[in-house]
């Protein structure tokens, strides 16, 4: 149990990030989108992620709760660490959160004010969080090195979001407003592929370990398909996007299905650099953990509960399934 | 000047919490009012009904959306500004937070969809079960959260073992001592928040004649719930302070501003507590009320600030916030009897009562956050009762950054709260029918061409 019991909530807690990129990024995507687009298209998007943007970020206070609850240790340093970056990061979902609701419910003259603040909001959270990718994978080090590089996700990050919400209105509008998400898609597509690019060389740089787990036979033949699968993927995207005829009819979840595939593949690829350490050659799972009893006690819950909650997130998409329609937000 | 960044650290997470329990204190209250409104519709399929539920969904969502960013940034500041806390406390704080994660925001969130965009898409009963899944889902929350507060003032059921807190029993620790207590308290003011909000509005609404039927059935709604849960609050609020007395008897000291041990201790009704010289200048006091109060005896003992030298709390915010509590309390249960019983004898309201109401809108705050105050900075110095003192877990930040990002808080809080209430405003000037109207163009036709 005490060699079990971390690694599964390290499992866990790695789901959980992972459904938060899938899910809050297509929506903070859209967020960061609307300045683009028309009055009536704006309302449109946001319509379109109105079911689901509230369940969505309950995934990161999931997250960072099994990080807490789990690894308590762990949780203090890299939350002390990474002050900051996320408190910057709670501004911008405080914000955007209650853009929602306020873009309507304020008055007709204050909407433009909200539109602005859900754009802000979303683009503050997006780069907060990508900065705190990039501190996190160079081991929350202080050196300008780090630094730099946590600014490059930071600015990266955002447009791997970008693509997941330009995919995300491919499936739910129609007509012009999806036609300028392929165009949007085509600009952030770079970038995109710029930060995962530079997530992947930086790792192995950072920790003689992790270098030495992906460079020597025949592990690097066993991890070979997730660099593939990415470039593949990627390759797609990119001939989609240049194709347009090939998202047409039923094909419209061709590019956000590639996106999650990508995220999928450097989760596995990023979870198998870190083990079994939590905070990169500082403290591994084991050192973090919280007693046996405590983490018994919260699996039943998780156990019972995780299921149920992934058929009632998925019972929700089914009723809200198909494009988006002219919903006033309540 | 110098400030002390562990000063700083505490005004930020009161300032966080303080903003953050505005919005539960209505949305715990208000789910279950819109679920009766829900269920009023359909049973009797009056418009009047669907009105009170249309307008008020929207407020609902408004306040929960609030609630939820505010209470993101709670489970990140344990982290940032507290680590001591979860290190030491974790294995219980963890797997009670988790649980709340676990079994109710998932919920909620989720059927907040359905309930907000689904009644189009969902058959009725599916509709009320989502309301009905909502409103436990926020009272489920409020369970866990309550549940560990309440551990973190009179812990049970844990040992220590190298200073960091053990479970020796889920069962103590969950329904520890002041937990069934400080829960219904905590229930009922959530009810009572939300009773003299919806009814505040309504007042306002029917002074300017906005939405006829539908304004007076809710007012009456929030009148009853007010003038029925007043009286229960007050019995409540007494078992609960009999508890605090059994053990937290330094909290009831500072709440009373008693600062020798006495028998028939007397209730400062005023008075201005001093702790340099360990009384209460300009008291106005009532004999043996105190000790009548607390222990239901008037030669009962109340145990003084003396007997807890250096680990009591500062008197004067507890002493304070307790009478305000009180005072609003008070009125609280005035206003509602006097409305319920002008609305039952003559059917309607007269002008000074509407008025009154609506000055009472927000009175359920002033209560719930001088409540908080007694119960928390009560709780000072520790951070566990007896067991881990606030000082001991602090994060290591300079004031620089906290009180950069505190100040941050405080402005970006101020405009959200003056947001929020700017936007009831502007609602309550509407008609619920012109609310219900689709805010967004009708769905573009398919473009075949890409």
């Amino acid at each position: 149990m005490e060699y079990w019991l971390p690694i599964i909530y390290m499992g866990i807690m790695g789901l959980a990030l992972l459904i938060y990129v899938i899910l809050d990024g297509y929506d903070l995507g859209v967020g960061m989108l609307v300045p683009l687009a028309g009055e009536a298209e704006k309302d449109m998007m946001i319509a379109s992620i109105g079911p689901f943007w509230d369940a969505n970020e309950t995934w990161i206070v999931l997250g960072v709760g099994v990080l807490l609850i789990a690894f308590p240790t762990a949780h203090g340093i890299i939350l002390t660490s990474l002050y900051l970056p996320v408190t910057i990061m709670l501004m911008g979902l405080i914000l955007r959160g209650v853009a929602f609701d306020l873009r309507v419910k304020a008055g007709d003259h204050r909407r433009g004010l909200w539109n602005k603040a859900f754009f802000a909001g979303s683009l503050i959270s997006s780069s907060a969080q990508g900065w705190m990718l990039g501190a996190y994978i160079t081991g929350l080090q202080a050196s300008t090195t780090s630094l730099l590089f946590s600014a490059l996700i930071a600015m990266t990050l955002p447009a791997l979001y970008l693509v997941l919400g330009c995919g995300w209105l491919l499936m739910k509008t129609d007509g012009e407003l999806r036609n300028k998400a392929i165009g949007w898609a085509r600009m952030a597509i770079w970038p995109m592929g710029l930060g995962l690019f530079m997530v992947s060389i930086a790792t192995p740089m950072v920790s003689e370990s992790i270098a030495e787990k992906w460079f020597t036979l025949p592990n690097a033949l066993y991890l070979m398909p997730i660099p593939m699968i990415c470039l593949i993927c990627y390759g797609l995207i990119v001939a989609a996007l240049n194709k347009p005829i090939l998202l047409s009819k039923n094909h419209s979840w061709l590019i956000y299905a590639c996106t999650v595939a990508i995220c999928l593949m450097a989760s596995l690829g990023l979870a198998y650099s870190l083990f079994p350490d939590i905070i990169i050659g500082g403290l591994t799972i084991w050192e973090s953990a919280a007693s046996v009893k405590s983490l018994q006690f919260t699996l039943v819950g998780v156990v019972i509960t995780l299921p149920v909650i992934l058929f009632y997130t998925y019972f929700v998409y089914r009723i809200f399934h198909g494009k988006a329609t002219a919903l006033s937000y309540e | 000047m110098d400030f002390d960044p562990f000063v700083l650290a505490r005004i930020q997470f009161a300032t966080n919490i303080s903003f953050h329990i505005l919005f539960p204190a209505i949305s715990i209250g208000l789910a279950w009012i819109l679920l009766f409104f829900r269920v009023r519709f359909t049973q009797t399929g009056e418009q009047a009904w669907e009105y009170a539920y249309l307008f008020w969904v929207k407020i609902f969502a408004l306040t929960f959306a609030m609630g939820v960013v505010s209470g993101i940034t709670m489970s990140f500041q344990f982290g940032t500004n507290w680590p001591g806390f979860m290190e030491k406390a974790g294995n219980v704080a963890g797997p009670l937070l988790g649980y709340e994660v676990l079994s109710a925001f998932f919920l909620e969130a989720s059927f907040l969809g359905i309930m907000l965009f689904g009644k189009d898409r969902v058959s009725n009963r599916m509709h009320l079960i989502s309301a009905l899944l909502v409103a436990l889902g926020t009272t489920l929350s409020a369970f866990w959260i309550l549940s560990l507060n309440s551990w973190m003032q009179t812990p049970t059921g844990y040992y220590l073992e190298n200073g960091v807190v053990m479970v020796d029993s889920w069962m103590e620790v969950i329904f520890n001592p002041s937990f069934p207590y400080r829960f219904f308290h905590m229930l009922i003011a959530c009810l009572l928040t939300s009773a003299f909000l919806i009814a505040g509005v309504s007042a306002w609404r029917a002074l300017r004649n906005v939405d006829g039927p539908a304004t007076w059935k809710v007012m009456k709604t929030g009148v009853v719930i007010a003038a029925v849960l007043a009286p229960v609050q007050i019995f409540i609020g007494d078992l609960h302070g009999l508890n605090t007395l059994e053990h937290q008897p330094a909290k009831i000291a500072a709440m009373e501003a008693v600062w020798e041990t006495e028998k028939g201790a007397p209730f400062t009704v005023f008075g201005l507590p001093d702790e340099a010289s360990k009384s209460n200048r300009y008291a106005i006091e009532v004999p043996y009320a105190a000790s009548l109060i607390l222990t239901h005896d008037p030669m009962g003992e109340v145990k003084g600030l003396n007997e807890f030298e250096g680990e009591h709390p500062p008197v004067a915010i507890v002493f304070w916030s307790f009478r305000i509590m009180l005072a609003v309390g008070g009125l609280m249960l005035l206003v509602a009897w006097w409305a319920a019983w002008q609305l039952r004898n003559k059917n309607t309201a007269t002008k000074p009562l509407l008025y009154s109401l609506a000055a009472m809108t927000f009175s359920g705050w002033v209560a719930v956050l001088a409540g908080w105050y007694v119960t928390e900075i009560g709780r000072q110095p520790w951070i566990v009762s007896g067991v881990l003192k606030v000082q001991d877990v602090v994060a290591e930040h300079s004031s620089a950054t906290v009180g950069g990002t505190l100040f941050g808080y405080i402005l970006l809080y101020g405009f959200l709260l003056a947001s929020y209430i700017g936007a009831l405003l502007n609602l309550s000037r509407k008609p619920a029918a012109s609310l219900s109207l689709s805010a967004i163009n009708a769905p573009q036709t398919v473009n075949k061409e890409v």
